[in-house]
């Protein structure tokens, strides 16, 4: 296997936080897939809840049981099944926000790099002027008018992602059309939409790679956030983060293990996602080497 | 520079302007503000008066122009709930939030900037690759979870820091500030530091990648070459010009500061303007809402404005243009 | 190598090495010359040849992943290859000091050139404020900037390449150092400034009684400017001497093919002769001569055994087993 005598693997082995990232990574992705297969309960099966089961502590603490490692919270909730059915609302939400703002970032990218004059203007003047506001603060904005659901956290994203890809896009086209094979197509006869699709776009793509990566981490934090403040997913269909906005009503009351364990299960998602961005930009930059 | 002022003043009332439009626009999408004035057992006939009053039987265009020439007038319209003016209301809260964001900033670039620069200058180091595991740690934690474990830590289960409130305040210069008290300082203790966390590790970030991109030019070994010590190049040759990408980003942070503020807030009972905004949301308050798109959008731009200028005195290369 | 009490300058035996992913590159392998006080001593090869490494070697400014891996590098009897980087500091700027390839990058942007060249002085001198900027003011006047005084205050972006590489000069020249290392201190300019850089620094150099490194690919600048030459190839010299022998009757068939790339300026239609070929991986050298693959002359010899450097014909010494002899054409 050529792949794993290259110098990218060789330095990935050689990377702790290369490997630790993606270990983390490869465990969300393994717990999301079959998470709801290695717990009994159903965590939104009112019949399976039994109040009698409500706020159990951790199994390590006096009065925990085994059947609940992390304890429950007051409907006798699984706090450990909760996670595990609450990350895959989460990474879907992520995974399906970044490859939406990928898309679109990519395709007014290549517009505007591609055709410049006005379209560009218009695009990059939206771009700047939504880069220059914090994204929390755009989506926060943009739910509190549509209100709460998946769908709409998922425009609401797409509607703050797209800009860092369409910037980034938009750059490496420009100095991709200037280089000869480009302006030899063109003088070819070659329709737009295929000097694009054949030329252009793979020569972009690699820098988002890098960007759509850690991406998915910043997205898994805002949705968190939105749903923490009660405007991101329904709480029929809780996240991790509106997990910790549940258990945030009984912190006072001393009942840490509903929130504390919610938000160690993000941390670990996205520092993760981050470590492993971290060893890709460094890998992916040539001008580094 | 007299230009450029012009200029930059012209590209600011642009921006603002955009934001009107889409504020204005996203907000006549959402539900019907009429039924936050009247009653819930009023006629046909009230509802369509209060319609009336309210502009909104006229053409979105017509409202539009209603909406932005009485924001022009410094008429920014009235809480639904609270029955007082917006402005007020959010300029009253508006010193909690700043002085929030101002310690939660300090803290941040204290922090951030001698442990950058020690990691960027050390970067094989033992210390330098914790503070960086650190770093990326501050970026992967979802600020308000690290909110609420501070307030379980050090007020339910400790308790020798507050959970919530702005604690004494005195008045200085005319604005209520916790500042002046110790019994303030004991409350933003938290919060501040929850809000800082973020924009922590990113300036660390910056400024480490900073440094080690400085560390390879060639004026580094010629100052080497003349003869300077390795600190002395470091920090007298090094350190300005890394920090020249982190200047670019303070005014985005400082920014995000005041769009977290809103989630700090909210945790832990913080009176500022950015709970007053979570509140109105939950309230459906559409003109307090409003305003504080409006406010914060100006606050952004100034600052935005005030970094560039920064920038040109750091780095003699940049005119005002 | 003969040391008299004029020698300023001598290196034995330098070793730098690299290690890197793909191997150890041997940047610099077994390197001598030496150097009297008041000489220019031309460094000549192709870019890749090891030159600036040498230059940096001799400041003990190698940073990881390079290391001088053996040699002495005696200034005066002193070897700075065992010297601590406390006394290497002291040698930097005030004994030997360096004038880097391009003006555009070797300044810092930020600092105004007289706060640049105030440093040195600081580092390496007891002179008061008012002293140093008399100095600083005088040195820029000697480079042939105007205006001195004013200029102190200006930040490099303000100044075009060429003046750009006279300040840089004027730094390098400020404590009165004993030995120049330039390298390549043309190469990034016009060929209209080029020689006026030159005629300055052999005029500086001149005045002060100072030695020169000058490190170049150009042999038709050394032989302007330099009094003997040591040629580089893969890190190793090929052929050294009298700049005046080499010219003109080269041993090495290296040396020649470089003389040869030189463009004839009485002879513009002369088709220019390049060396043929590349040099070799680093990493990676064939046994025998390196040079072998692209030599003319190459036997089977020379695929066995690595030419030792041999005296050739008088002060000339030249590392090849079948050297040309006064009168060959390559």
């Amino acid at each position: 296997m050529s792949f794993l005598r290259s110098e990218f693997f060789y330095n990935y082995r050689r990377s702790t936080s290369a490997v630790i990232g993606s270990a983390l990574m490869l465990t969300f992705g393994i717990a999301v897939l079959i998470g709801p297969f290695l717990v009994a309960q159903n965590p939104y099966d009112i019949a399976a809840l039994d109040l009698m089961d409500s706020y159990k502590p951790p199994v390590w603490l006096d009065g925990g049981e085994a059947q609940f490692p992390l304890g429950t919270d007051g409907q006798g909730r699984d706090v450990w099944a909760s996670i595990l059915y609450g990350a895959r609302i989460s990474v879907f939400i992520g995974l399906v926000a970044m490859i939406a703002s990928c898309t679109i970032g990519t395709i007014l990218g290549l517009i505007a790099g591609f055709y410049g004059g006005i379209i560009d203007s218009v695009i990059m003047r939206i771009a700047d002027i939504q880069l220059s506001f914090p994204s929390i603060l755009i989506a926060l904005f943009l739910m509190s008018a549509v209100g709460t659901g998946i769908d709409k956290v998922l425009i609401a994203l797409t509607a703050v992602g797209w800009v860092v890809y369409a910037r980034t896009v938009r750059g490496s086209t420009l100095s991709e059309i200037k280089k000869e094979y480009v302006q030899a197509a063109k003088v070819a006869g070659l329709p737009n939409t295929a000097i694009i699709r054949k030329h252009v776009l793979p020569n972009v793509l690699t820098p988002l790679i890098v960007i759509a990566t850690i991406q998915v981490g910043t997205f898994v934090l805002i949705e968190a956030s939105l749903s923490f403040l009660g405007v991101g997913v329904p709480i029929t269909q809780p996240s991790l983060g509106l997990l910790i906005k549940n258990g945030f009503d009984v912190l006072f009351s001393g009942l840490w293990w509903t929130s504390v364990f919610p938000g160690l299960a993000i941390m670990m998602l996205v520092f993760g996602i981050n470590l492993f961005g971290d060893f890709l930009r460094d890998e992916l930059n040539p001008r580094l080497k | 520079m007299l230009g450029y002022l012009l200029k930059r003043l012209i590209q600011m009332l642009l921006v603002l302007w955009i934001v009107s439009l889409v504020v204005f626009l996203m907000m006549s999408f959402t539900g019907d503000p009429v039924f936050m004035i009247v009653p819930i057992d009023a006629t046909d006939a009230e509802i369509a008066q209060a319609r009336r009053i309210l502009g909104l039987d006229e053409s979105l265009p017509v409202q539009y122009w209603i909406f932005i020439s009485s924001l022009l007038q410094g008429d920014f319209g009235q809480s639904y709930v609270f029955r007082q003016p917006a402005m007020t209301l959010i300029l009253e809260r508006m010193p909690a939030t700043i002085e929030m964001v101002v310690v939660a900033m300090v803290l941040a670039v204290v922090v951030a900037i001698p442990l950058g620069v020690y990691a960027g200058a050390n970067p094989n180091g033992r210390l330098s690759r914790m503070i960086m595991a650190g770093s990326l740690l501050g970026i992967s934690l979802p600020g308000f979870w690290v909110g609420m474990v501070l307030i379980y830590l050090f007020a339910v289960h400790w308790g020798i820091f507050p959970s919530s409130g702005r604690g004494d305040t005195a008045e200085v210069f005319g604005l209520r500030l916790s500042l002046a008290t110790w019994d303030g300082w004991h409350h933003i203790a938290l919060p501040a530091i929850t809000l800082s966390l973020g924009t922590m590790a990113i300036l660390l970030r910056m400024t480490r990648a900073g440094m080690m991109e400085v560390a390879r030019q060639d004026y580094m070994k010629f100052a080497r070459a003349k003869g300077a010590t390795r600190h002395d190049v470091l920090y007298k040759h090094g350190l300005k010009n890394a920090l020249i990408p982190v200047v670019t980003i303070f005014g985005l942070q400082l920014g995000d500061l005041i769009a977290f503020a809103t989630i700090t807030e909210t945790i832990f009972s913080w009176p500022g303007m950015g709970k007053l905004l979570i509140d109105s949301i939950y309230r459906a308050d559409r003109p307090v809402i409003v305003v504080y798109l409006m406010l914060v959008a100006l606050i952004f731009v100034v600052i935005n404005f005030l970094v560039d200028i920064v920038y040109t005195l750091i780095d003699p290369r940049i005119t005002l243009k | 190598m003969t040391t008299t009490d004029n020698t300023l300058l001598a290196v034995h035996d330098l070793r730098t090495y690299f290690h890197t992913f793909s191997g150890t590159v041997k940047a610099v392998n077994g390197v001598s010359f030496a150097i009297g006080k008041g000489e220019v001593m031309g460094l000549v090869g192709e870019s890749g040849g090891g030159k600036s490494v040498v230059g940096f070697s001799i400041l003990g400014l190698i940073d990881s992943p390079g290391r001088i891996m053996g040699g002495k590098i005696l200034l005066d009897g002193e070897d700075l290859a065992q010297a601590g980087e406390d006394r290497l500091r002291q040698i930097r700027g005030r004994e030997i000091s360096m004038v880097f390839q391009d003006p555009m990058t070797s300044l810092n942007p930020l600092h105004t050139v007289g706060q640049q060249m105030d440093e040195v002085l600081r580092l390496h001198t007891d002179l008061d404020a008012a002293a140093r900027r008399t100095a600083c003011i005088e040195m820029l006047e000697s480079v042939g900037i105007s205006r001195a005084a004013d200029r102190l205050g200006a930040y490099p972006h303000q100044f075009s390449g060429g003046m750009r590489q006279r300040v840089v000069i004027a730094i390098a020249m400020l404590a009165r150092p004993r030995l120049i290392i330039a390298d390549e201190p043309t190469t990034a300019l016009d060929v209209t400034i080029q020689s006026q850089i030159l005629k300055l620094m052999r005029r500086q150099i001149a005045d002060k009684g100072a030695s020169m490194i000058l490190i170049t690919h150009d042999l038709a600048v050394v032989s302007e400017m330099a009094d003997h030459i040591t040629v580089l190839y893969c890190g190793k010299v090929v052929e050294r001497g009298r700049t005046r022998d080499l010219i003109e009757t080269p041993s090495h068939p290296y040396t020649r093919g470089l003389i040869d790339s030189i463009p004839d300026p009485a002879n513009r239609h002369a088709r220019l002769k390049q060396i043929p070929g590349t040099v070799p991986d680093i990493r990676n050298l064939p046994q025998g001569c390196n040079f072998r693959d692209r030599c003319p002359r190459a036997q089977a010899l020379c695929a066995e055994q690595e030419p030792e450097l041999r005296p050739q014909n008088g002060a000339q010494w030249a590392a090849c087993h079948y050297p040309l002899q006064p009168g060959d054409s390559a």
